[in-house]
């Protein structure tokens, strides 16, 4: 039988096609303005791709930085999934941080790891959730944008977290504004124990959490009665409170898991790799975490590539601005704005082009 | 309370709402015709750092103005191609540009200038400030000589374009007929559509309007209020003034006056910064910092105002057959 003209695109080419043509377009774009910084192109990538992924330690830190990236992506992803666009990750993973060292302090001295890390973790999730809930209230009960307030709470945390790390947190003749180093016994393990591979870097148990995170994420959302829930409620608010679903508590406990997860992304970086709580410490993953939700279309799979990808640049960029001084790690921040213009503003940039191709092909 | 001084509370505050100001009125225009201008901090920044390398290398701080109206107005109509044109989220379009431009600012200033992303003083190349005729022979009059000098006189010329604009805009959304169709197409695109008009032609010029207005607020930050570019030096200004707007319920003269609150709470936090109040004691800046953004989230949780947007604010227009 002769295939019928289609209007729509297939699965494969939504999923998989436009993403990387998305992703394509934002690298050249990229690669011009790195040209007109009078550097190469082709030799940047080739160093940014010997740093991150061709050197085993290199590698080591893309899977490190990824760990973090997951959770903030997870965070975006389910808000994402509710209809919800939660651009407050950034300040939930900074007051997670808050949380977790608040549980490090009180009892790293008397906790084996055991019990210590769980705790953190716990800390981490709560602040985290904390931070997410007044937003989500507002947004449930009040009709107060999502969006507006949790730029607000973004702009709160920054200021407050100053406070409270300066006022509270700051040991005694210290004059870096941070908290104490916390002992070992709140350290996560890394797994170069058991994969020496790896060289001496971060990585470490946190990545096979953020894996374990994916799953659940997916089976939840996607396999469960709640998940279906959910996305009910993001695709269409009046369909779902029809159908039973109560929305204002839906959107709260969205909210409250968005945030958690942003917390949590705050375990690995800190944890995993400085040890202590120091201003301003979330350097943006809660923005790539926006970056990683759109490029991932909020599947797990996606997640994880976008996170490693995001992981890449992070650690290749910054052994690439050591060679090249004209590029600096700030033109990562600008390549990340693109991939989100790409991948997240313009997805169907090339549907109409592929769609006729496609046709085209099956006319033939 | 020494050190506390109404009469600079009140200068101040002057000379801070523009950069508000502009960027709010800017927000106006895209929002009121149906088009979430989130991208406001992006644009800012980039005709700051346009606007002060143009007017430091030229020494010439009209030509930093004139190039800083060029590329806010080419990030503005990027925007709406994608809002417009491709009918993506106009959210993630906006804040894709905030993030982009807060890299490459830095990239290409570091690019030129090589001082850490800054550009070098501007020097003489800043706007002077308007001198009122006669205001030097009351200098020493004690209420006149202060009003002739720092309340209406000696500002730049930058900030009398903000306060002329509250009601030129006002004139245009209200009384113009572009004005009735920008709102039209922000309520309802469908019979606006239907009465002739074109809805993708009215977003597109509120959006070049927008980028016009939008590019004073960064020229003023960096050629008026510092006299260099520093990385992120908008720091949040775009947020604030799109929060003015929700404020001002999307009206011209409720906005301005919002921006003109956010700018009192700068100046205040200023003055009081270090100074030993009665009762509380010395309150620390961070927390200062933090007044205006619970005071807009106390705002949007509907204490004060109940606040509406335009119906079709957000939502790509897709003509209907």
């Amino acid at each position: 039988m002769k295939q019928m003209k289609t209007t729509e695109l297939p699965r494969w080419a939504t999923g998989i096609v436009l993403p990387l043509l998305n992703l394509l377009s934002a690298l050249l774009v990229a690669a011009l303005v790195i040209h007109l910084l009078g550097e190469s192109p082709v030799e940047s990538m080739k160093i940014l791709i010997d740093s991150a992924v061709i050197n085993p330690e290199g590698l080591g830190y893309t899977l490190f930085y990824a760990s973090t990236f997951v959770f903030t992506g997870l965070a975006v992803s389910i808000a994402m999934k509710a209809g919800l666009f939660n651009i407050g990750a950034e300040g939930q993973m900074y007051f997670g941080g808050l949380g977790l060292t608040l549980a490090v302090l009180a009892f790293d001295a008397t906790l084996s790891p055991w019990l210590m890390i769980p705790l953190a973790m716990l800390g981490a999730a709560v602040f985290g959730a904390l931070w997410a809930f007044l937003p989500g209230y507002l947004q449930a009960k009040r009709g107060s944008h999502v969006v507006v307030t949790t730029i607000m709470f973004n702009f709160i945390a920054a200021s407050l977290m100053n406070f409270i790390i300066v006022k509270y947190l700051l040991p005694e003749g210290e004059q870096n504004p941070a908290s104490r180093v916390f002992a070992e016994s709140a350290a996560l393990p890394t797994l170069n124990t058991w994969f020496p591979f790896f060289g001496d870097t971060p990585l470490n148990i946190g990545f096979l959490v953020a894996i374990a995170a994916l799953v659940i994420y997916g089976v939840v959302v996607s396999r469960s009665t709640w998940g279906y829930q959910l996305r009910a409620t993001g695709l269409n608010q009046h369909a779902a409170h029809y159908a039973g679903v109560r929305i204002s508590r839906m959107i709260i406990i969205a909210m409250l898991i968005s945030g958690a997860l942003a917390g949590l992304a705050s375990v690995n970086s800190i944890m995993g790799s400085t040890h202590y709580l120091s201003l301003n410490f979330p350097a943006g993953a809660g923005f790539i975490g926006i970056a990683i939700a759109l490029m991932g279309r909020q599947h797990p799979v996606g997640i994880f590539l976008s996170s490693v990808l995001f992981g890449a640049l992070i650690q290749g960029g910054f052994d690439l601005s050591l060679e090249k001084p004209n590029i600096p790690v700030e033109t990562f921040v600008f390549i990340q704005g693109l991939i989100i213009l790409f991948c997240g503003a313009m997805e169907n940039l090339y549907g109409p082009a592929l769609l006729k191709l496609i046709n085209a092909t099956r006319k033939g | 309370m020494e050190g506390f001084d109404i009469a600079n509370i009140v200068v101040s505050t002057i000379r801070n709402a523009p950069v508000l100001m502009f960027a709010a009125l800017a927000g106006l225009f895209a929002e009121r015709s149906g088009v979430v201008d989130i991208g406001l901090e992006g644009k800012i920044l980039a005709s700051a750092f346009v606007s002060a390398a143009v007017g430091y290398t030229t020494q010439n701080p009209w030509l930093g103005i004139a190039a800083g109206i060029a590329v806010s107005v080419a990030l503005a109509m990027v925007q709406a191609f994608v809002s417009i044109t491709q009918k993506g989220n106009q959210l993630v379009a906006g804040i894709a540009i905030n993030i982009a431009m807060s890299g490459l600012t830095f990239v290409v200033a570091q690019y030129i200038f090589q001082q850490g992303g800054r550009t070098p003083d501007l020097g003489a190349a800043r706007l002077s400030n308007v001198v009122l005729p006669g205001a030097a022979a009351v200098a020493d009059v004690p209420v006149l000589g202060w009003i002739m000098n720092s309340l209406v006189g000696g500002h730049s010329p930058l900030v009398y374009l903000a306060f002329i604009l509250l009601p030129v805009v006002h004139w245009v959304v209200y009384h113009s007929r572009f004005g009735l169709r920008l709102r039209a197409c922000g309520e309802n695109p469908h019979a606006a559509d239907a009465a002739g008009v074109s809805v993708e032609r009215t977003r597109y010029m509120a959006m070049l309007v927008a980028g016009v207005l939008c590019s004073f607020s960064g020229a003023y930050l960096s050629i008026v209020q510092s006299g260099f570019f520093l990385r992120d030096m908008s720091a949040g200004a775009g947020y604030l003034a799109l929060t003015a707007l929700v404020f001002g319920n999307w009206r011209p003269l409720q906005t301005v006056l919002g921006c003109l609150m956010f700018g009192f709470f700068q100046a205040v936090q200023i003055q009081i910064e270090g100074v030993d109040l009665p009762v509380v004691g010395r309150i620390p800046g961070s927390l200062i910092q933090m007044i205006p953004y619970v005071v807009t989230v106390v705002v949007l949780a509907g204490l004060m105002a109940k606040s509406v947007a335009p119906k079709a604010v957000g939502k790509p227009f897709v003509k209907s057959r």
